[in-house]
C-alpha cells in the first residue's frame, strides 16, 4: 500500500514540478523556436506515457496485492496486445522523431545570405573575427599561431588583411539577420553555447565545424564552454550581445583589422625611458618595486600582461574598486600614458630592465604551499612560475611576494578580479577558492620564492 | 536446431517426453576449447578492424604520406605461408596419430613462426634506418602499431605452442595433444589471414 | 541428439581442502563471483565518496577549500569511470554473471575455472592499478569519463602526465579480464546447459547476461583500440588523435590527427557498454518481478527478442552521444532513427513488466519493492532518453545537467535498484542466511525517494541551461538564487542516499553473521538455483547427479497444479495435481 501512495506521489510531484517550475528554459532568443516546439510534443507524449504507466502500475501493485487464498492468473503471452503495444509505441515515437529531423534539417543547411563570423575558442578564452570590407574570412591555422597573431590568420591570406579581430570576451551579433558561426579551435576540445539561443556546437582543433541562427531578440547573452576542456573549463565566459544593426556597425567600426594588429609600432625603449620617469617614482629607477610605497616589482614581467593592466586601470576595469587604496594611486598614472605608442615604449623600456629577484619577505609551510601550487597554479603560470602568455598568465616568480599576497587576498575579497570586463581576473577569483586563507595564501607564495 | 529457429519456440508449451530434449543445440559436438578459441578470434578480428576502419578515416587527412614497401615483407609473407602449410599437415598428422610427424611439425612451425617474427622486427629496423619512424607520419605510426599487435598475437600463440610442444617432445601420446594442435592450427591460419589484410591495406594505400 | 555430458565435468571437480585453496585460489564460480562482487562494491563504495565531494562542491561552491579545480575534476572522472566499468560491468557481470550463469543452466562450474579465476585476479590487477593513479604526482586523470583527446592527454588537464597513462592501463588490463570472463560465460552458456534446459528455458536472468557479455566482448574492443592509440600520442608522440594544436605555452609537433575519431571509437564501446550494463539488469529484475508476483513473466519470447534486438541494435546508435561533436552534421538523422528505434523493444520490456504484475499475486518483499522501484526509475530515464535521442531537442540539452539527471536516473539508479533487487533475493542462496526485513525497507524507502529527489529537479536545471563539469557557477546572470539553493538541496539528498546505504552494508554484514537461517527456496523460486541439494550450493553445486529441466523458469500458479510454483527440475510424475492425474505441461 505505501509504495502505490509512494508512487502516485512521485507522480504528482513531477507533474507539478513540471506545471509550477521556477526553472525552465530561458526565454528563446533566436529563430529556433522548432526546438522548443519539438521539446514541448516530446514532453507531452512522454509524460502521457509516464503518467499512464506508472498509474497502471500503482493500480497492478494495489489490485493484485498478494492474498493467499488467491492464484495469479496463468498467461505466458498475449499476441495481440503486444502487437498493439509494439504498434502504438512505434507511431508515437515516429511523431516524436518526424518534427525533429524537419528542424535538423534546417540547421544543417545554412541560408545563403547568411553572414559569417568566426568563434575561436582556447583554453580559456574566446576570441572572434569578423570578415572586413570584402566580406570574406581570409584562412588561418594553428600552425599560424604566435604571440603576435593569437588566432593563427595566415598571414599571406590577402583576404584576411581585413578581418576584424577581437579579443576580447564580448562578441556582437545583429539583430534579425541570419549568422553563420564558424567555429575552431586553438588546442582542445571547446563547445559555443548560448542558452537562449538553444544550438550549440563543438569547436574541434584541427577542423572547422558551424552552426547558424538568427538572433530575435536583443540583448546580452552569456556564452559558456560546454565541452570539458581542462582545469579552467567552469571559468570559460564568455558573452554575446544582440544589437540594432546601427549599435552592430558602430561596435564593428571600433575593432581593429589583423592587418593593424601586425603593423603595431614595436615599443621603443629610450623613447619610453623618458615616460617611464613617472613610473620610477615609486616602481624604482630599475622597476625593481618598493614595498613602503606598494609598488610591485615590474622588470622581468610579461609585456601584454603589462599592457593589458595599463588598458585595466586607464578603462577603470581596475582600480576603482573603493576598497583598492593602492589600485586608486596607480589610476591616474596610468592615465599619463596618452596613447597606445607612449604604452608599448614605456613597456619596451621595463622589458629592457634588469631582472633581478625580489627580496623575500613572505614565509610559510613550503609542502603545503608546493601541493597548492602544483595543483591549482602551475596549469597557467607554470612549474616554474615564469607566465605563460598563451594563457594570460603573468610571471609569478622573482616578483615582489608581499604583492602577490596582497593580489591574492584581493581576489578573495573581491577588490580585484570582480569587475564584468575583467574576465582574467574573474578565472582568478575562481582558482584562489581553493586557497582556504591567509595562511594558504603564505605558504604558496612561500613556495613561489623558491622558483628562480 | 539452429539459434533463430529455437527463440520462436514457446517454452510453455509441452515438449515431448525425451530427457535428452534441449542441452545442446549451438556448435554440438564442439570442445568447449573450439567455442572459446573462435570467439577469441572473432575479438581479435573486431580489433584489427577498428584499427582498419581507423586507418581509412585517417588516411583522408592531409598531413597523410604513405611509406614505402619493403621487400622484406613478402619474403615474411612466405615464412607466415609455410608456417601455415606446416600447421595444417601436422594437424593431419595429429589425426592419424602419427608422433614422429607431429613432432616435427609442430617444431618446424614454431621455427618458420620464430623466423617471420625475426624478419618483422628486421622490417622495423629497415624502416627506422631510413628515416621512417613511428612518429614522424600517421602513416607509420599504423605500420608499427599493426605489424607490432599482429607480432604479440604470433607471441601470444607461440606460449600455447610451446605447451603442446613440450607435451609432444616428451612423449606424450598424440591424443593428449590432438586438440591443442588443431587449435594452434586455426590460430595460425587466422594470424595469417590477419596479416595478409594487412599487407595488402599496407602496400595498396 | 545425443547427449555430451560436458556439464558434468568430473575431472575438473578437485574439491579444495585448505583456506587459502578454497577462498583465496578458487576456481569456484561462486567464490569468484564473492571476489568479484566484493571488489567491485569496495571500488562502488570509493566512487561514492568521490560522488559525494562533487555535490559538496556543487551544492556548496567556495565553502570547501580543501576541493580546489584539478581535484574536482579528479573526482568527477573518476566518479564516472569507476561506475561504469569498474562497479556495474564488474559487478553484473563478474559477480551476478559468474554466480548465476552455472548454477541457472544447471552446470557444475564455468567450463573454464582456471581462466575464471585469472579473470578476477586480472580484475583486482586493473582496480590496484586504477587506485594507484590516486598516489602518483599529478593524481588521477581529470579528464571526465570520456577521455576525449587532446584535453586527455596535454598539459591544462589534471592528471595528463601519470594519471591518464595509468588509467589507460588499467582499462586495458581490464579488458583483458573482461575477455577471459567473457569467453567463459558465453561457452558456458553455450555448452554446458543441463538435459533439458534448451535456450528458451533459459531464465531471462542468464540471456540478460549471454546478450551482455557478447555486446562486451564486441564492444571492448574499440575502447582497447583508442587506448592503445592514445597512449601511443601520449607516450610516442604520434598522432593518430592528436591534431596541430598550440596547448599551454607551446606549439606542439602533433599534426593533422582527428579527436572526432576517438570519439567514434570511444561511443562504439561507449554506447553498447550502456546495455552491457542494463540488458543484465533487464534480466535479473524480470525473475525477481516474475517469483515475487507468482506468476510467468509477461511474454517471455517478446522479452528474449527484445534483448536480443537492443543488443543488435546497440552497436548502431552510438553517433548520437556525438550530435553537437563537429562531426558531420548529416549523421545526425541516421543516428536520431536508429536510436529512437531502439526505444521500441525497450518500450515493450516495460509494459510486459508491468503486465507481469497484472492479475498476479504479489508479494512486496524487499527484494520485490526495488524490482518495483525499478519500472518506476527505468521509466523515468527510459522517456528522458527520448528527449536526448531526438538529435533536435539534444541541441539545447546536450551537456547539461539533464544529460547528468537522464544517464544517472537510467544507468546509475535503475542497474543499481535492480543490483539491491538482486543482491537481496539472492542473498539467501548465497549465504544460507536471511537479511533482516525492516532494515532491508528502510534501505528501499530512503535509497527510492533519495534518489529521485537528487535527480528530477536535476533535469530542471539542465532545462535552464547549467552545464555539466562545471566546478562552480561563478557569476553567471542568467542563474536565478532559486537554482544555487536547489544545487545545494540535491547535495543535501545525495549525502542522505549515501549515509542510507551504510544499512546496507551494515545489514549485509550482520545477516552474514547473525542473520537466521533459511532453508534452499524462501522464495518458492522455480529457476534451477533454488534447488540445489545444500544452501548455500557446495562446490560442484548438485551433489552425485545433475538436474534434469524438464520445463521453462516461469511455471507459477500453473492452474491444475496445487503449489503455486513447479521447479523447473521436477519431474512431470512428482508435480501434485489438483485431479491427481501426472502434469505434463500446455498446448496453446
Amino acid at each position: 500500500m505505501a509504495f502505490v501512495v509512494a508512487i502516485i506521489f512521485l507522480v504528482i510531484i513531477s507533474i507539478a514540478l513540471q506545471l509550477f517550475t521556477p526553472w525552465y528554459f530561458q526565454p528563446i532568443a533566436s529563430n529556433w523556436t522548432g526546438i522548443d516546439s519539438t521539446i514541448n510534443i516530446t514532453m507531452w507524449v512522454t509524460g502521457f506515457v509516464f503518467i499512464a504507466v506508472n498509474m497502471f502500475l500503482a493500480y497492478c501493485v494495489y489490485k493484485y496485492r498478494y492474498n493467499k487464498d488467491r492464484r495469479a492468473n496463468y498467461e505466458p503471452e498475449n499476441k495481440k496486445l503486444e502487437i498493439w503495444l509494439t504498434g502504438f509505441t512505434a507511431i508515437g515515437v515516429a511523431a516524436l522523431l518526424t518534427p525533429g529531423l524537419f528542424v535538423w534539417a534546417s540547421f544543417v543547411n545554412v541560408p545563403e545570405n547568411a553572414i559569417e563570423v568566426e568563434v575561436v575558442g582556447q583554453q580559456w578564452q574566446w576570441s572572434y573575427r569578423y570578415p572586413g570590407a570584402d566580406g570574406v574570412l581570409g584562412t588561418a591555422d594553428n600552425a599560424y599561431v604566435t604571440h603576435e597573431n593569437p588566432m593563427g590568420i595566415n598571414p599571406a591570406d590577402p583576404f584576411g588583411q581585413d578581418d576584424l579581430v577581437v579579443e576580447d570576451k564580448e562578441m556582437y551579433l545583429p539583430l534579425n539577420q541570419n549568422v553563420h558561426l564558424l567555429m575552431r579551435s586553438k588546442d582542445v576540445l571547446h563547445d559555443y553555447t548560448v542558452a537562449p539561443f538553444r544550438v550549440k556546437m563543438d569547436m574541434v582543433p584541427g577542423s572547422v565545424s558551424y552552426m547558424w541562427l538568427e538572433p530575435t531578440k536583443a540583448g546580452r547573452y552569456d556564452i559558456l564552454c560546454e565541452e570539458h576542456c581542462g582545469l579552467g573549463h567552469f571559468v570559460m565566459r564568455g558573452s554575446v550581445v544582440v544589437a540594432e544593426q546601427a549599435e552592430y556597425d558602430a561596435w564593428l567600426a571600433e575593432q581593429t583589422t589583423f592587418a593593424e594588429t601586425q603593423a603595431a609600432a614595436v615599443g621603443n625603449a629610450q623613447a619610453g625611458a623618458a615616460n617611464y620617469a613617472v613610473c620610477s617614482a615609486c616602481h624604482g629607477a630599475n622597476g625593481e618595486g618598493n614595498q613602503a610605497l606598494n609598488a610591485p616589482k615590474l622588470a622581468g614581467q610579461q609585456d601584454w600582461y603589462l599592457r593589458q593592466q595599463l588598458k585595466y586601470y586607464k578603462t577603470g576595469v581596475r582600480g576603482t574598486n573603493p576598497d583598492d587604496t593602492y589600485g586608486a594611486q596607480m589610476a591616474p598614472m596610468a592615465a599619463t600614458l596618452v596613447n597606445d605608442t607612449v604604452t608599448s615604449n614605456v613597456i619596451a623600456y621595463i622589458e629592457s630592465l634588469p631582472d633581478n629577484p625580489a627580496p623575500e619577505t613572505v614565509s610559510g609551510d613550503l609542502a603545503n604551499g608546493e601541493a597548492l601550487y602544483n595543483s591549482t597554479c602551475s596549469t597557467c603560470h607554470g612549474d616554474d612560475g615564469t607566465g605563460r602568455w598563451k594563457v594570460h598568465a603573468p610571471a609569478l616568480a622573482g616578483m615582489t611576494d608581499w604583492y602577490l599576497v596582497r593580489q591574492l587576498q584581493n581576489f578573495k575579497s573581491g577588490v580585484r578580479g570582480a569587475h564584468p570586463e575583467d574576465q582574467l581576473g574573474y578565472q582568478m577569483t575562481a582558482m584562489v577558492t581553493a586557497l582556504a586563507d591567509d595562511d594558504a595564501i603564505n605558504d604558496v607564495v612561500a613556495y613561489i620564492n623558491t622558483l628562480k | 536446431m539452429s539459434f533463430f529457429k529455437s527463440i520462436f519456440e514457446k517454452p510453455w508449451n509441452y515438449q515431448g517426453d525425451d530427457p535428452n530434449y534441449g542441452g545442446l543445440e549451438i556448435g554440438e559436438g564442439l570442445h568447449p576449447k573450439r567455442i572459446a578459441l573462435r570467439m577469441f578470434l572473432a575479438v581479435v578480428f573486431v580489433i584489427f578492424m577498428l584499427f582498419i576502419v581507423a586507418y581509412f578515416i585517417r588516411m583522408e587527412l592531409e598531413d597523410w604520406s604513405p611509406m614505402p614497401e619493403s621487400n622484406l615483407l613478402w619474403v615474411n609473407t612466405l615464412l607466415l605461408f609455410i608456417c601455415s602449410v606446416i600447421m595444417q599437415w601436422t594437424r593431419a598428422a595429429a589425426r592419424k596419430s602419427l608422433a614422429q610427424s607431429v613432432k616435427y611439425g609442430m617444431v618446424a612451425a614454431g621455427a618458420f613462426t620464430l623466423a617471420f617474427v625475426y624478419g618483422q622486427v628486421s622490417a622495423w629496423e629497415e624502416m627506422n634506418n631510413a628515416g621512417y619512424y613511428l612518429a614522424s607520419n600517421p602513416a607509420n605510426s599504423f605500420f608499427y602499431v599493426l605489424t607490432g599487435l599482429h607480432g604479440l598475437h604470433i607471441l601470444g600463440g607461440l606460449w600455447v605452442w610451446t605447451r603442446s610442444t613440450f607435451k609432444v617432445l616428451s612423449g606424450a601420446e598424440v591424443k593428449a595433444v590432438k586438440l591443442s594442435v588443431e587449435l594452434c592450427s586455426v590460430y595460425w591460419h587466422f594470424l595469417l589471414l590477419v596479416w595478409l589484410v594487412i599487407f595488402a591495406l599496407l602496400s595498396y594505400t | 541428439m545425443s547427449y555430451i555430458p560436458i556439464a558434468d565435468q568430473k575431472e575438473e571437480m578437485h574439491d579444495p581442502h585448505s583456506f587459502v585453496a578454497k577462498y583465496v585460489w578458487s576456481m569456484d564460480h561462486k567464490v569468484i563471483a564473492i571476489q568479484y562482487g566484493t571488489i567491485a562494491v569496495g571500488v562502488g563504495l570509493v566512487a561514492l565518496v568521490l560522488s559525494a565531494l562533487m555535490r559538496l562542491q556543487l551544492g556548496y561552491p567556495d565553502t570547501f577549500a580543501f576541493i580546489d579545480p584539478a581535484e574536482y575534476y579528479q573526482y568527477v572522472t573518476m566518479h564516472g569511470m569507476i561506475m561504469v566499468v569498474y562497479m556495474l560491468t564488474a559487478l553484473f557481470l563478474g559477480g551476478f554473471g559468474n554466480y548465476l550463469i552455472p548454477l541457472q543452466i544447471g552446470a557444475r562450474d564455468m567450463v573454464f575455472p582456471f581462466l575464471n579465476m585469472l579473470s578476477v585476479w586480472v580484475y583486482l590487477l586493473s582496480v590496484i592499478i586504477l587506485m594507484a593513479s590516486f598516489f602518483v604526482s599529478g593524481g588521477p586523470t581529470g579528464a571526465g569519463w570520456t577521455l576525449y583527446p587532446p584535453q586527455a592527454i596535454t598539459e591544462g588537464t589534471p592528471g595528463a602526465d601519470m594519471g591518464i597513462v595509468l588509467m589507460l592501463a588499467s582499462l586495458a588490463v581490464f579488458i583483458v579480464a573482461f575477455t577471459m570472463g567473457g569467453l567463459n560465460y558465453v561457452t558456458t552458456v553455450l555448452q554446458a546447459r543441463t538435459r533439458g534446459m534448451t535456450l528458451m528455458r533459459m531464465p531471462l536472468s542468464v540471456w540478460g547476461i549471454f546478450v551482455a557479455t557478447i555486446l562486451g566482448l564486441f564492444a571492448f574492443p574499440a575502447l582497447f583500440v583508442s587506448a592503445i592509440m592514445m597512449t601511443f600520442d601520449k607516450l610516442l608522440g604520434t598522432s593518430f588523435f592528436m591534431p596541430a594544436m598550440v596547448s599551454i605555452g607551446e606549439t606542439l609537433e602533433h599534426t593533422g590527427g582527428s579527436p572526432v575519431l576517438f570519439q567514434h571509437l570511444f561511443w562504439f564501446f561507449g554506447h553498447p557498454e550502456v546495455y552491457i550494463v542494463a540488458l543484465p539488469a533487464f534480466g535479473l529484475v524480470s525473475d525477481v518481478l516474475s517469483c515475487h508476483a507468482r506468476k510467468n513473466i509477461f511474454g517471455y519470447r517478446m522479452m528474449v527478442w527484445a534483448i536480443v534486438a537492443i543488443g543488435g541494435l546497440s552497436f548502431i546508435v552510438w553517433a548520437h552521444h556525438m550530435y553537437v561533436s563537429g562531426m558531420n552534421p548529416y549523421f545526425g538523422f541516421f543516428f536520431a532513427f536508429t536510436t529512437l528505434i531502439i526505444a521500441v523493444p525497450t518500450a515493450i520490456k516495460v509494459y510486459n513488466w508491468v503486465l507481469t504484475l497484472w492479475e498476479g499475486n504479489i508479494r512486496l518483499t524487499v527484494p520485490m519493492l526495488f524490482a518495483c522501484g525499478f519500472i518506476f526509475t527505468f521509466l523515468h530515464g527510459g522517456l528522458t532518453g527520448i528527449f536526448l535521442g531526438n538529435v533536435t531537442v539534444d541541441l539545447p540539452l546536450s551537456d547539461t545537467y539533464f544529460v547528468i539527471a537522464h544517464f544517472h536516473m537510467v544507468m546509475g539508479v535503475s542497474p543499481v535498484m535492480v543490483l539491491f533487487a538482486s543482491i537481496y533475493h539472492w542473498f539467501p542462496k548465497m549465504s544460507g542466511k536471511m537479511f533482516n526485513v525492516t532494515l532491508g525497507k528502510i534501505h528501499f524507502w530512503a535509497t527510492f525517494f533519495g534518489t529521485y529527489a537528487i535527480y528530477l529537479p536535476m533535469h530542471y536545471l539542465g532545462f535552464l541551461g547549467v552545464p555539466r563539469r562545471y566546478y562552480s557557477m561563478g557569476t553567471t546572470e542568467f542563474l536565478p538564487e532559486s537554482a544555487n539553493a536547489l544545487n545545494a538541496n540535491i547535495t543535501l539528498a545525495a549525502i542522505w542516499v549515501a549515509v542510507f546505504q551504510l544499512v546496507f552494508i551494515f545489514n549485509i554484514i550482520w545477516s552474514l553473521w547473525k542473520g537466521k537461517k533459511c532453508d534452499g527456496n524462501p522464495w518458492e523460486a522455480t529457476s534451477l538455483e533454488w534447488q540445489t541439494p545444500e544452501n548455500p550450493p557446495a562446490h560442484g553445486n548438485w551433489g552425485p547427479e545433475l538436474p534434469t529441466v524438464y520445463r521453462w523458469a516461469y511455471e507459477y500458479s500453473v492452474p491444475g497444479v496445487k503449489a503455486d510454483f513447479v521447479p523447473q527440475n521436477i519431474a512431470p510424475e512428482d508435480v501434485e495435481t489438483v485431479d491427481g492425474k501426472p502434469y505434463v505441461g500446455h498446448e496453446d
